[in-house]
């Protein structure tokens, strides 16, 4: 019995039954696919995290995202500057570099972007960890102070789409949003 | 029938006295016993407290319910992490290590007052957390990321904590070191042995990463260091939080052969395989940590998909392995009692009256079906992209740590209770019905927040309709019905837990006494005498067919369940 010491005293010569051997080849082998097939999409797939991080101050990278939302603020049919509850909506070019700014309680400012084209999202925190979490799309990347993470995305939907965060980050964790708007 | 042997002296001279179980024949030293039981009385109390605290997270994240608000809810959530996750399990798992070794193996307990240290160090640990995060400076979650800052105390707490459960580790060494000594066994150790040394070697180097960063981080609390690196401190928090289930998996899968052994009299199908298998556990399982870090910036891919797939899969494997080969030893052993009839006597004809054997068999299939597939495919290094910080991950681990580990741990307190505490099981009736009762609610509880989490519910976010959020969100309807439906389950849950809180105390308090001649047991134990002669545990056995289906029908799920998330991915945007 397993509460016992074995009673042959050699287990280890003891003959396998043919059902562990099979399931321990079929075991190991789907293993072997599944890690396979994590590098292989790599390759054959399009949807993969990227690598590219830099360190970065805070602060400045808070002060970049200000002087990107002022240089590529959309302006309205009039003229004026375009803003979405009270927040300025920003159209960056195409191709070009975008930033969010995650801090206490809200991702800043809203973007613009255009269905099929890519775009190189700056994402990093002014002051606490939080939670990038675009819906109903459902991409979940963390955001974290002093790493700026550079993901270039395409978006392959048109419509709007809300950024809730979902790492805790404090009483108002459930007060912060953000949006992105993508039109064709 | 009943021998206590008193005052046999030993080596250091020390007086240790023993008595024999009238039931299972082991030998059981006094200072063992009582260090079993206190370590099992306060894990005891520390699920009813955080058992508590879950259904009230629970309750208020019912959309219709809302219970707390949201401070209350915050710190209620950190208190459930540290009360369920750390200081039940953990006690609850210095009993069984205590139990692997001086009760299984017939030993003394090396250094009972070092192990009373230690149990005295981790009460004060457990206790100062709470005070910690009841005065309400401490809301930091269980996972206290920085620069989010606790309270030094909550800190320090989880230190003392740690440090008394690796002394109490230390003692389980030092006792299979006596028992060997002694010469307390013939052989090799116990299989069940050999899975508590897996979990202890686990928890050594879990609780080391415990220790490297709760150490700096107190020390910044206390204002001694000006900055802790937040991904560093993911990438080695994380070696402790993850490593610890490992622990926990460890573990219950020795309380599973132990279970089959006691109450059905299985035999490991292989000694050889089995072993293979834990020992995959020490060399794979601590490489976890990158289970959380998949969706950070600043780790490479290749660390990810290394570390995530714990090297090729290779524990993953480990796991499989014993999920054919426990039901195998068990469906051996009814075999063996006689139930061959068809694929599945032995199942159906199981003592499922026992709610040690109930309990064993729904935490083997919750943990396989719910917790394991689940988590293999959030630990995909792509796909966790799909469910990070979701409200799928705490389905995934309420599937392993709840309707898995809790579960076993519930079935073992059913021989506990007997073997050690010398009493018999009060209300029987209730008894058998409660694992049923918490099994299917955990089962629910895991299965609806992955379904919320599917949708994209945030994990550890007190109001999903986001009422005062800048930007209003809407989720979809089904998300508030998989809330509500978790809610329902988690009252279920709670309900089998205040039965089982009910049976253990009152069992232990006012159980009928079995340190009498003649008493008998209401759960019986296996009954050698109406089992046919084997060697080992697949010996005479040429087919496993049961088995074989379940596993069948296991391996289609998996493989079913990681391609349709595949398929979800392929139909995101596309980002590199």
């Amino acid at each position: 019995m397993a509460i016992h010491p074995p009673s042959n005293r050699l287990w280890w010569k003891e003959p396998i039954h043919g059902i562990e051997l099979a399931w321990i080849v079929i075991a190991f082998l789907w293993g072997l696919f599944m890690f396979f097939f994590m590098i292989a999409w790599h390759f054959i797939g399009q949807q993969n995290l990227s690598n590219e991080t830099y360190k970065v101050k805070p602060e400045a990278y808070a002060e970049r995202v200000e002087a990107f939302a002022a240089e590529f603020q959309a302006t309205g049919d009039d003229g004026a500057p375009l803003e979405e509850d009270g927040v300025p909506v920003v159209r960056p070019p195409v191709g070009g570099d975008a930033y969010i700014l995650a801090r206490l309680w809200e991702f800043w400012p809203i973007l613009e972007l255009k269905k099929g084209e890519s775009y190189r999202i700056h994402l990093s925190s002014a002051d606490w960890q939080h939670g990038f979490s675009l819906q109903p799309t459902n991409i979940n990347i963390s955001v974290h102070p002093g790493y700026e993470h550079i993901i270039t995305l395409t978006p392959t939907e048109s419509g709007t789409f809300g950024i809730v965060c979902n790492e805790f980050c404090g009483i108002g964790h459930h007060t912060m949003t953000g949006r992105i708007r993508v039109v064709d | 029938m009943t021998s206590i042997d008193q005052g046999a002296l030993t080596g250091t001279g020390a007086r240790t006295s023993w008595r024999t179980c009238r039931f299972s024949g082991l030998k059981i030293e006094a200072n063992a016993e009582a260090l079993i039981k206190v370590n099992a009385v306060a894990a005891v109390i520390f699920l009813a407290l955080g058992g508590l605290m879950g259904l009230m997270v629970a309750l208020t994240r019912w959309p219709a319910m809302q219970l707390l608000p949201a401070e209350w809810f915050y710190l209620v959530l950190t208190g459930h992490g540290a009360n369920v996750l750390l200081f039940w399990i953990i006690f609850f798992e210095i009993a069984v290590l205590y139990f692997a070794s001086a009760v299984i193996l017939g030993s003394r307990l090396a250094a009972p007052k070092v192990a009373w240290f230690a149990f005295v160090l981790m009460v004060v640990g457990a206790v100062m957390a709470n005070y910690a995060v009841l005065r309400g400076d401490s809301t930091v979650m269980f996972t206290s990321y920085p620069p989010m800052q606790a309270s030094q105390w909550f800190y320090l707490s989880l230190i003392i904590f740690a440090v008394g459960a690796l002394i109490a580790t230390f003692i389980f060494f030092g006792t299979l070191v006596v028992a060997k000594n002694e010469q307390t066994y013939d052989g090799s150790v116990p299989l069940v042995t050999f899975g508590a040394i897996t979990a202890g070697i686990i928890a050594v180097f879990t609780l080391a990463s415990g220790a490297i960063i709760l150490i700096p981080t107190w020390f910044w609390s206390l204002g001694l260091i000006t900055n802790i690196d937040t991904l560093m401190y993911k990438v080695v928090w994380w070696g402790m939080g993850h490593s610890s289930q490992q622990i926990n998996v460890s573990a219950h899968v020795s309380i599973w052969y132990a279970i089959g052994a006691m109450v059905v009299g299985a035999k490991p199908l292989s000694e050889k395989v089995s072993r293979t298998a834990f020992f995959m556990y020490i060399l794979f399982l601590q490489l976890a940590s990158a289970h959380h870090i998949l969706a950070e910036p600043g780790m490479s891919s290749s660390w990810k998909i290394v570390n995530t797939s714990y090297m090729m899969y290779l524990a993953v494997m480990g796991s499989m392995i014993h999920g054919l080969t426990v039901p195998g030893a068990i469906e051996a052993a009814q075999r063996r009692n006689g139930f061959t009839r068809g694929a599945f006597e032995w199942l159906t004809k199981a003592p499922w009256g026992n709610p040690a054997f109930a309990g064993m068999f729904l935490s083997l299939v919750m943990f396989g079906f719910i917790g394991g597939i689940s988590g293999v495919v959030l630990g995909t290094e792509q796909l966790n992209v799909l469910m990070h910080n979701t409200i799928y991950v705490p389905g995934h681990f309420h599937g392993t740590v709840v309707a898995g580990t809790t579960l076993a741990f519930m079935a073992m307190t059913y021989l506990v209770v007997p073997l050690i505490f010398q009493r018999d099981i009060l209300w029987p009736g209730l008894a058998k019905l409660q694992p049923f009762v918490f099994g299917i609610g955990a089962g629910g509880i895991s299965l609806f927040m992955m379904g919320a989490g599917t949708l994209g519910v945030a994990r550890r976010h007190w109001d999903m309709s986001l009422t005062d959020a800048a930007h209003a969100y809407e989720f979809p309807a089904a998300a508030y019905l998989m809330m509500g439906l978790n809610g329902i389950s988690a009252i279920m849950a709670a309900l089998g837990g205040v039965m089982f809180i009910v049976i253990v105390v009152g069992s232990i308090l006012a159980g009928p006494r079995l340190d009498r001649p003649g008493a008998k047991l209401t759960f019986p134990l296996h009954d050698k005498s109406r089992e046919s002669v084997s060697e080992y545990g697949s010996h005479g056995t040429l087919k496993l067919p049961g088995t074989l289906i379940l596993v069948g029908i296991f391996f289609a799920c998996f493989v079913l369940y990681y391609f349709v998330n595949w398929k979800y991915l392929s139909e995101l945007w596309l980002f590199n």
